[in-house]
């Protein structure tokens, strides 16, 4: 079955509407990406998921005991919490050495581990909290624009490593992301919000439909098109390479 | 052992000083000094009631406390301008307490000993309460440690885990309230946040994890409160503000020493 069900979630706050009528699946290991305008309800939804607020209506069904990491949009760590990577990544409880090894290895930078929270860099950060995330194994990961702040480079190699730990440990992936070409490029699916579900499928499809160069403009073509430029790019420098 | 006075007062503000000291990191970490400010204020006023209606000064402070935590905590829950609501309401508190004290018929009020603490007046059976409360504040940050901790860094990360951060909040809440009632007597409504953020400040530089900073904070707290009794009982000063002065001398010479070991002297 799904990992995750949502049917018909709608959530408000106060007299403004942020979600209405959502309803979506996650199936084992694959990546869905959402995507959407500011204020399109993309961290309501994902916050609904986690439990973190509560829908008006609808509901949110996980399949038995789903195992979520979840690495939040930005955690701010106060100057005056002294903490330590591995203390952080303990945080769950019943973590042993090995674990926090095999997490921060997954994401990336294994030489962190004894580093103070609050002294990494904005992508060490991010990696810190996939390992975080990665550290109690689970069937689901959320991403929240986890490379908000990253540069180009940060980003593209961030999202590497979400693939290469999809590939490793079969975990499935829901990510929000502002950055459409990585989107197109890193997902098995795109589902397009805006309040509610504008329109969802491949890659190719969400491209494609009218709802989404409406909220996009016609712009977003040229944002595959440069995407699918870069990878041929891509591949013809490797020929290059290659070739002497 | 228990008859001699200064005894008494010695235990009675190590146990203040020492539940506050590692209660007051999640005030410094959370930045709640405001709430702390208003719930200690708003004691002035439990101290009104229980001398009116001649119920034990704890009671009364502690009533008043818990009420005033639960309120500010649901008004923050809303979104409000958090500042200026608790500017009002620990002014006002405190305002309405030292209003009320004076009304109280037939008897003078020494308010000094209530805005300041008295500590060297302090009974067995205060000395009693005041463990017992320092005790129950330490059981339960000992047995929410990780999901108070979890909900301090992030609340989606808590609720994530399946920790309710809301929860966290209010028992941290009630907590606050605890310490206040406890600490009235000795340090006072004034200085109460003092001994919750001075210690929790002072150990920040030499922690590399929370545990560590909590427990040099309870540590810094105890000897705050010794030394502050000592000096205070040789200068014939004030007990509650000679604690809070050692206190912040341990600061101070923390943060150079700090700096100091920064710069790599």
């Amino acid at each position: 079955m799904s990992l995750v069900q949502v049917e018909g979630l709608s959530v408000r706050y106060g007299a403004r509407t942020a979600l209405s009528r959502v309803s979506l699946r996650v199936e084992p290991s694959e990546i869905v990406t959402i995507v959407g305008p500011n204020g399109s309800g993309k961290t309501s939804l994902l916050r609904a998921i986690i439990g973190a607020i509560k829908p008006l209506q609808g509901r949110v069904l996980q399949a038995s005991s789903l195992k979520i990491g979840y690495v939040p949009q930005k955690l701010h760590i106060d100057e005056t919490l002294p903490i330590t990577v591995s203390r952080f990544l303990k945080l769950p409880g019943g973590v042993t050495a090995a674990d926090i090894d095999y997490a921060l290895t997954q994401a990336g930078v294994p030489e962190l581990e004894k580093a103070q929270l609050s002294q990494l860099s904005g992508g060490q950060f991010q990696r810190v909290l996939l390992a975080r995330a990665l550290i109690a194994k689970p069937d689901l990961l959320l991403l929240d624009e986890a490379t908000q702040g990253l540069d180009q480079r940060g980003s593209a190699s961030f999202y590497q490593q979400i693939e290469t730990v999809r590939q490793n440990t079969g975990c499935a992936v829901l990510m929000i992301s502002h950055e459409l070409h990585v989107v197109m490029s890193a997902s098995d699916r795109v589902i397009c919000l805006n309040g509610h579900v504008c329109c969802e499928g491949t890659p190719d499809v969400v491209s494609a439909a009218p709802a989404y160069r409406e909220l996009f403009g016609s712009g977003t073509g040229g944002a595959l098109a440069l995407y699918r430029h870069e990878h041929d790019h891509h591949h013809h420098h490797h020929d290059h390479e290659d070739a002497p | 052992m228990l008859d001699d006075f200064l005894i008494r007062a010695g235990l009675a503000a190590l146990g203040v000083a020492m539940a506050a000291g590692v209660l007051g990191c999640f005030v410094v970490w959370r930045r709640m000094a405001h709430f702390g400010d208003a719930t200690a204020h708003a004691a002035v006023l439990g101290v009104a009631m229980a001398l009116m209606f001649g119920w034990s000064i704890f009671a009364g402070v502690g009533l008043v406390a818990l009420t005033m935590a639960v309120l500010i905590y649901e008004l923050t829950g809303r979104g409000q301008a958090v500042d200026t609501i608790l500017g009002v309401l620990s002014h006002g508190a405190l305002a309405t307490g030292l209003v009320a004290v004076t009304l109280i018929p037939g008897q003078r009020v020494d308010l000094d000993a209530y805005l300041f603490g008295d500590v060297l007046t302090v009974t067995r059976m205060d000395v009693a309460i005041i463990w017992g409360g320092a005790a129950l504040v330490m059981g339960v940050l000992w047995s929410h440690w990780t999901a108070l901790l979890t909900a301090t860094l992030n609340p989606d990360l808590a609720s994530a885990s399946g920790i309710n951060p809301r929860r966290e909040h209010l028992i941290l809440t009630l907590l606050l309230a605890a310490v206040v009632a406890v600490a009235i007597k000795v340090v006072g409504a004034l200085l109460i946040t003092a001994l919750l953020i001075i210690p929790a400040a002072a150990a920040r530089g030499f922690a590399r994890t929370p545990e560590q900073m909590a427990g040099l904070a309870a540590v810094l707290g105890a000897i705050s409160a010794v030394a502050g009794l000592r000096v205070a009982v040789m200068l014939d000063t004030p007990v509650g503000p000679t604690i809070v002065c050692v206190a912040a001398a341990l600061f101070a010479i923390g943060t150079v020493v700090t700096k100091l070991r920064s710069v790599g002297v």
